[in-house]
């Protein structure tokens, strides 16, 4: 029953086993060195168990489909599909997958982490199976990445060594832009087809082909085929992936990954192929990749080198295959992947075991191997023959019908006839790095200079290699009773027809292909020959052309254009910031009035001038100028700033705004005593002043504010206004229990900005607290003229005069404080004045004292403020009512006679206390500083608030 | 009368002020406080979500005054959202600044922590446009104390800049709110959109130039090109747990650009309907870019992961520019994503940094850090998700704001930056792990005592797994987590409801009566 069920979802169970099997692979390292290598073998055995109930349906004809929803507003499904393809690229996957986790078992040595490597092989094997298996376009996307992903990984294995990270690098990149195209690809795919599911897909060839879009689509998803593939002009990481190590070449390198690509070709052959930008596309990049790779593998000295070229060979040899776009070329491109999964895979072996044995892998030092390890040399000659094309070995087989195909195509168009000519140079340069291999490694003479003695590797290492020599020569020798079957059923996956008719017979007759066979193994064996000459030939003319060059000259350039563009705007100047945020916010005024075609200004009429107003704004205008222009005399500009604070002020009683000009009057009181405090501690000389460039750039930039902002107040003022303050006039008193209006906009009707102001007033005191926790900062012990400061610390007619200050002020603040709600005042003005009469005492006497005689800590006093503001919203929740809902009522009380009591007074309470105790703390704790700076300087020096 | 909605935004005040009086009693009990409560805003946020679910708009009328004379908090599923993210981030922010004791290393940490949720809750929750400006205010100062928090050269220098650029951003958004007030006569925001909805032509104007230089402000706090300046330097040399918090502050700038520019300019707009966001969509083109070479440009792991959360920025403006509902659902599930993830990245380059001692975050060989092999899988794991590859959340997130961008006139454009963007962010990624984790410098040579770093801190490393844990959850649980943000796209595009709920929501009855103004 649990068994029944499970093959409802045994699809995912199979490409996502592994995933959980490298977690345990990684775990069970931790026990024994061993056990990940058995935790991998087991884990593809059940995988593969997992897929063996369902392989006859492929045989049977059905497709298999398992989905479920995942993000279905986008039409991402959880879907996994089986058909023939998917079959044999499954079985390729795990049976291969299985073969190299034996051989690699053997491989890695003491010195190499299983866990990590057995755990990143799975990921791999996961990420495969997901690609062949995906029915979901972006699922399969998902995993096409993760495969670049894990092959980082793995590639980057041996990561002290310089060549692997780089190698990795190079993969991830050309694959990982390979995969973001094929992503771009997918959703347009998709958009046409309006489903990312392959059935939908396969079912839309015409739509597909039809449409604009068709071909960027057929773009992005070939550059995700060719860098994948490794097909020129993207062939050149492949090479440099060879310093993964071998058993990882060996799956990535030749069964696996760079078929992915393949797998891709095939999957969309239906819906893509048959136009002549495919045929262009496809088989141009097949034919040059072939020819290349097939002329560079004779170069390597490497083995793994040679073998790297070779795979890119043939992975053009396919891409050309399909490229053809006929139904007979597409079945010997399916053959050929397979049939070079197997040699390929087992040549990789090869090479491994003899580095793993000789220590080196260069072909001018190993010779003559075949005395030393005689069973390796024999699955290596049969193996490298398949490679060749040699008749009894299954390479002969699809390198017929590839001769076949590649007549036919001559026929198609006129430019093609060439391509038999082509097709038979590639193979004769593949018969030869065939030969080199063979005749380089085991014959011509003796090993020079080896590291180690070669001998013949453990037992079980030649194990997978056996079974896939074997296979070669079984495919070979009776291709209708091995191959046949999944042959047939992977072409009719990839097809989604009926396969058409081929023969699959070793002798077809003495036709044209045996020929071109027959041409290239002589013309090959010629070439191997007469090696000297072209290898001078290739050393001096072709082998300085290193993609790699180009690669890392773009990657540098790149990297040169970020630096620069990245250091030039973001320099870390504050100025430069501040210019682009300015000049932003004027473009962005100067958009919106040109967005839509409207009057700049309303059709109110402008109130008449006086001559005071414009003598006061005249005085205004001058003091903003003297400040900017006389910054670098600090005080005079301070005061200046000061007249700029006055003024406005002054506006806001012009205009009827008592509140506004109380409270304006006191911050400015209090922030002049902060500016001082600070200006005490900046150097004496002001820093080079920017270029001329700079501050024409400035001026205009200020002037356009200045107008703009003008222009934009101008258009407000001079349109009608109907706000909602008239509520506020209406409610003020039967609502919120005051005739201030001001005032009670402030602690009711808008309470929560205020409450929000007063916590960036308590934020702004604990913030110069806790800044300036610690911190020391050299005092200048004179003048900018040279001069000490004065001696005398705290003159006593100051001293005398603000001790008797004090209460008066208090009773001030507590007066305006009462009366707030009704008349201008209230707790944010009362909680300026009580602190500045506190300040004053600060100045005067000195912190000691003052400290001495004020023994209340101020975060207590802001801590309570905001305290009791807040309790009043939260009594009057208790209540039942909203946050801040306020109440009042009248009182009779003799003597003062009848008053009105607002449970608002309590927030405003919470202001006062906040406002006084911020600022005494701020303020205080600039002054402690300065105190401290002269202690540690000189006992002697005042106080820096009589200069 | 519910009072659900309010208490996102008083929790952490009362905890904040709790702290300024428990200051005096030891950093522990600031701990024990500031992390209960923190955790006490999780647990709360759970139930606004579900509220949001349940009702459209829960409308909260502070002081018990009606809109558009009172404040009111509107909670529907957007700022469910918000709230819910923050508090999460928040958490694992606090977990790690409590163990590795980051929290001693200057006065205020958690009051300050406390005020900064105030201030995000509340700039989440509020439906009036100037208490959001007093609640940018509020998270100004804060950030500005926390940016500060521990103190040193850089540190100091970057936070000017933070504070200057911000408080230039300030006065803008004073002009901007003064001149939609001078036009239309409210601040709140449903009240907004409806007098926008019938104002004369001829003041459209002037209320579009107000609109675009309220665009540039909240461009400023979200990091929107060419605004972004003060955003790298301070995010890179801030204290970890800070620097992991402020994944949230970006958002709120987009958050305000959904909510202000989404509500006001909305389909009733008329000829302002959407105005703003062919700018969006390409500044945030812009911005991508920008940050894909800057993140190819860092010097270090905390710059790098700066840059890349200004690519994060920069996507999710491109969702918003490309104004649809799909795109905007894309959006919102790349925001949960990018938040936390930026989130875990900024304290696992913390742990980076400790681990390499004298060779701090800077992309050089240094000698093999201890628990080098955790570290490097993790941050693998983040820098994936990070530059949306497959197969966490980061990719997923990408391809959803993508598919949204097909039905786009801009869609090429869109397609190509996104992806190009990306393939140069993972390039850089890959090369900074590779020279961090893999090309480590041989004993003999690293084996000055300078150079030792300090062992991994398992117990700090739990916020970042914690962190990161949101990725695979979003890959998971896509399907339910879509369907949420695709009803909270709708229900934004769907601005009318909204104006509805605000204005028709009646105070509770009380004594006193209320005047109404006379037509």
């Amino acid at each position: 029953m649990t068994l029944t069920a499970l093959l409802n979802f045994n699809l995912p169970i199979v490409a996502l086993l592994p995933f959980v099997g490298a977690v345990f692979a990684a775990w069970a390292s931790k026990i024994n060195r061993l056990a990940s290598a058995w935790v991998a073998a087991f884990v593809t055995i059940l995988s593969l168990a997992f897929l063996a109930p369902l392989m006859a349906l492929p045989f049977a004809g059905e497709t298999l489909i398992q989905s479920w929803q995942w993000i279905p507003s986008i039409g991402l499904e959880f879907a996994f599909r089986l058909d023939g393809l998917a079959l044999l690229f499954a079985l390729l996957i795990l049976v291969i997958g299985l073969l190299v986790i034996i051989y690699a078992r053997y491989y890695l040595s003491k010195k190499d982490s299983m866990g990590r490597f057995f755990s990143y092989f799975l990921m791999f094997m996961g990420s495969m199976l997901g690609v062949v298996l995906s029915e979901n376009l972006i699922q399969l996307v998902v995993f096409w990445e993760l495969t670049s992903l894990t092959s980082f990984l793995l590639i980057s294995y041996w990561q002290h060594r310089q060549d692997a990270r780089a190698g990795a690098r190079m993969a991830l990149v050309i694959t990982g832009m390979g995969g973001l195209a094929l992503l771009a690809g997918v959703l347009l795919l998709g958009h046409v087809v309006g489903s990312y599911n392959l059935t939908d897909v396969l079912a839309s060839g015409e739509l597909i082909q039809s449409h604009e879009l068709y071909v960027p689509i057929l773009i992005l998803i070939l550059l995700g085929v060719f860098t994948k593939s490794a097909q020129f002009p993207f062939h050149f990481w492949l090479p440099h992936a060879m310093a993964a190590p071998t058993p990882v070449s060996a799956y990535l390198h030749s069964a696996t990954m760079v078929k992915a690509g393949i797998f891709l070709l095939a999957r969309f052959f239906p819906v893509l192929s048959g136009s002549p930008e495919w045929a262009w596309l496809v088989g141009g990049a097949g034919l040059v990749t072939l020819l290349i790779g097939a002329y560079a593998a004779l170069f390597q000295h490497d083995m793994k080198g040679l073998l790297a070229y070779s795979t890119i060979s043939h992975l053009g040899l396919i891409t050309l295959l399909f490229g053809f776009g006929t139904e007979l070329a597409a079945v010997a491109a399916i053959f050929h992947i397979i049939n070079h999964a197997t040699f390929k895979a087992s040549l990789f072996m090869v090479a491994g075991i003899i580095d793993h044995e000789t220590g080196t892998r260069d072909m001018r030092r190993i010779n003559g191997l075949l005395k030393y390890m005689p069973h390796t040399a024999v699955l290596a000659i049969i193996a490298s023959s398949a490679m060749a094309g040699v008749p009894l070995l299954n390479g002969f087989l699809s390198k017929e019908m590839f001769f076949d195909q590649a007549l036919t195509a001559s026929h198609t168009s006129s430019w093609a006839w060439g391509i038999p000519f082509l097709v038979v140079i590639a193979a004769v340069f593949s018969v030869a790095y065939s030969l080199r291999f063979i005749h380089d490694v085991f014959f011509n003479g003796e090993p020079v200079n080896l590291p180690k003695t070669p001998h013949e590797p453990p037992r079980f290492m030649k194990i997978p290699v056996d079974l896939l020599v074997v296979i070669c020569l079984a495919v070979g020798i009776a291709p209708m009773f091995t191959v046949a079957p999944i042959l047939a059923v992977a072409v009719a996956g990839t097809l989604q027809t009926t396969p058409p008719e081929y023969s699959l017979a070793i002798w077809h007759g003495f036709n044209l292909p045996l020929m071109m066979s027959f041409v290239a193994l002589v013309l090959g064996g010629l070439v191997y020959f007469y090696r000297k000459r072209l290898f001078e030939w290739h050393e001096s003319n072709v082998a300085h052309w290193d993609a790699r060059v180009i690669f890392n000259a773009v990657l540098g350039w790149v990297n040169a254009l970020a630096t620069v563009v990245t250091r030039s705007f973001d320099k870390g100047s504050l100025q430069h910031a501040s210019v682009w945020v300015i000049a932003t916010g004027l473009l962005a005024g100067f958009i919106g009035f040109a967005t839509v075609s409207a009057p700049l200004l309303g059709e109110r009429a402008l109130l008449p001038m006086d001559a005071i107003s414009i003598l006061v704004v005249i005085v205004l205008i001058l003091a903003s100028v003297l400040t900017v222009t006389l910054h670098q005399k600090r005080l005079v500009a301070l005061i200046m700033l000061g007249v700029v604070g006055l003024i406005v002020s002054l506006a806001f009683v012009k205009f009827s705004a008592p509140d506004l000009a109380l409270t304006q009057l006191s911050v400015e009181v209090v922030t002049v005593v902060l500016l001082l405090l600070a200006l005490y501690f900046l150097p004496q000389t002001t820093p080079k002043e920017t270029s001329h460039f700079r501050v024409s750039r400035d001026i205009v930039i200020a002037v356009l504010s200045g107008v703009g902002v003008m222009l934009f107040t101008m258009a407000v003022l001079s349109r009608d206004f109907s706000p909602i303050s008239e509520f506020f006039l209406l409610n003020s008193v039967p609502g919120g229990g005051g005739t201030n209006v001001v005032n009670v906009i402030l602690v009711d009707f808008r309470g929560t900005d205020t409450l929000g102001e007063i916590a960036v007033l308590a934020l702004a005191g604990l913030g110069i607290y806790a800044m300036l926790q610690g911190m020391k900062l050299p005092a200048p012990d004179h003048d900018s003229h040279g001069r000490l400061w004065n001696r005398d610390l705290h003159p006593e007619i100051m001293q005398t005069l603000t001790r008797l200050l004090l209460p008066l002020m208090t009773m001030i603040a507590i007066y305006i404080f009462l009366r707030g709600h009704n008349l201008p005042g209230g707790g944010f003005i009362a909680g300026l004045i009580a602190a500045v009469a506190l300040i004053v005492q600060y100045l005067a006497n000195g912190i000691a004292w003052t400290n001495d005689r004020l023994k209340f800590d101020m975060h207590w006093v802001i801590g309570l403020g905001l305290l009791i503001a807040t309790a009043t919203g939260l009594v009057a929740m208790g209540l039942g009512y909203p946050f801040l809902t306020t109440t009042f009522t009248y009182l009779n009380w003799p003597v003062v006679g009848k008053f009105e009591v607002a449970s608002a007074i309590a927030f405003d309470l919470g202001v006062f206390l906040v406002v006084v105790g911020a600022t005494v703390l701020s303020l205080v704790e600039l002054g402690k500083l300065s105190d401290q700076s002269h202690k540690t300087q000189s006992p002697l020096k005042p106080q820096q608030e009589n200069s | 009368m519910s009072h659900l909605t309010a208490w996102p935004v008083f929790l952490p005040l009362i905890t904040g002020f709790f702290l300024i009086i428990a200051h005096m009693g030891g950093i522990r009990l600031q701990r024990s406080i500031s992390f209960l409560a923190t955790l006490g805003l999780v647990v709360l946020s759970f139930f606004l979500v579900s509220a949001s679910m349940s009702v459209d708009h829960h409308v909260y009328l502070l002081g018990n005054w009606e809109a558009p004379f009172g404040i009111v908090l509107v909670l529907d599923k957007l700022s469910a959202l918000m709230v819910i993210i923050t508090s999460i981030l928040a958490v694992g922010a606090l977990w790690y600044a409590i163990t590795t004791k980051t929290d001693e290393k200057g006065a205020h940490f958690h009051i300050l922590f406390q005020l900064q949720l105030f201030g995000l809750n509340g700039a989440f929750l509020t439906g009036d446009v100037f208490n959001l400006f007093v609640f940018f205010e509020v998270l100004l100062l804060a950030s500005y104390g926390l940016l500060l928090h521990g103190s040193g050269r850089l540190r100091t220098k970057a936070g000017l800049h933070y504070v200057v650029i911000n408080l230039i951003g300030s006065t803008l958004f004073l002009f901007a709110v003064g001149a939609l007030y001078g036009v239309l006569g409210t601040l709140n925001m449903a009240d907004m959109a409806a007098k926008i909805a019938a104002a004369p032509s001829d003041d459209l104007g002037l209320i579009a130039a107000a609109g675009l230089l309220l665009l540039v402000v909240f461009g400023v706090k979200a990091a929107m090109f060419p605004l972004y300046l003060w955003m790298p330097r301070a995010y890179a040399n801030t204290s970890a747990p800070v620097a992991a918090l402020f994944a949230i502050m970006t958002k709120v700038g987009i958050y305000a650009i959904i909510r202000v520019h989404g509500t006001i300019f909305s389909d009733e707009a008329g000829d302002l309907a959407h105005f703003y966001t062919p700018w969006v969509l390409g500044l945030g083109l812009v911005t991508l870019l920008f940050a894909a070479l800057g993140v190819m440009a860092a010097h270090g792991l905390r710059e790098q992961v700066a840059y890349l959360v200004l690519a994060s920025v920069a996507t999710l403006l491109i969702g918003v520019g490309l104004n649809s509902p799909e795109a905007l659902s894309a959006t919102l599930y790349y925001l949960i994503h990018s938040t936390l993830i930026a989130g875990g990245m900024f304290l696992l380059a913390d742990l980076v940094l400790r681990g390499r001692g004298a060779y701090e975050d800077r992309f050089e060989s240094g000698p093999f850090m201890p628990g080098a092999i955790v570290i490097g899988s993790i941050f693998m794991f983040g820098a994936i998700a990070m530059t949306g590859m497959p197969p966490l959340s980061g990719f997923f997130g990408k391809v959803l704001i993508l598919n949204a961008a097909l039905d786009s006139s801009w869609f090429a454009w869109v397609i190509s930056t996104v992806l190009i963007a990306g393939l140069l962010m993972i390039l850089s990624v890959a090369r900074s792990g590779s020279l961090i984790f893999y090309k480590t410098l041989s004993q003999e040579a690293g084996s000055g005592s300078s150079a030792v770093g300090e062992p991994l801190n398992r117990m700090a490393f739990v916020a970042v797994i914690g962190l990161f844990l949101a990725s695979p959850v979003l890959v998971i649980f896509a399907q339910p987590i879509t369907a949420f943000t695709d009803l909270t796209a709708t229900q934004l595009f769907n601005s009318a409801d909204y104006i509805q709920a605000v204005l028709s929501t009646e105070a509770v009855a009380t004594t006193a009566t209320v005047v109404e103004i006379k037509p």
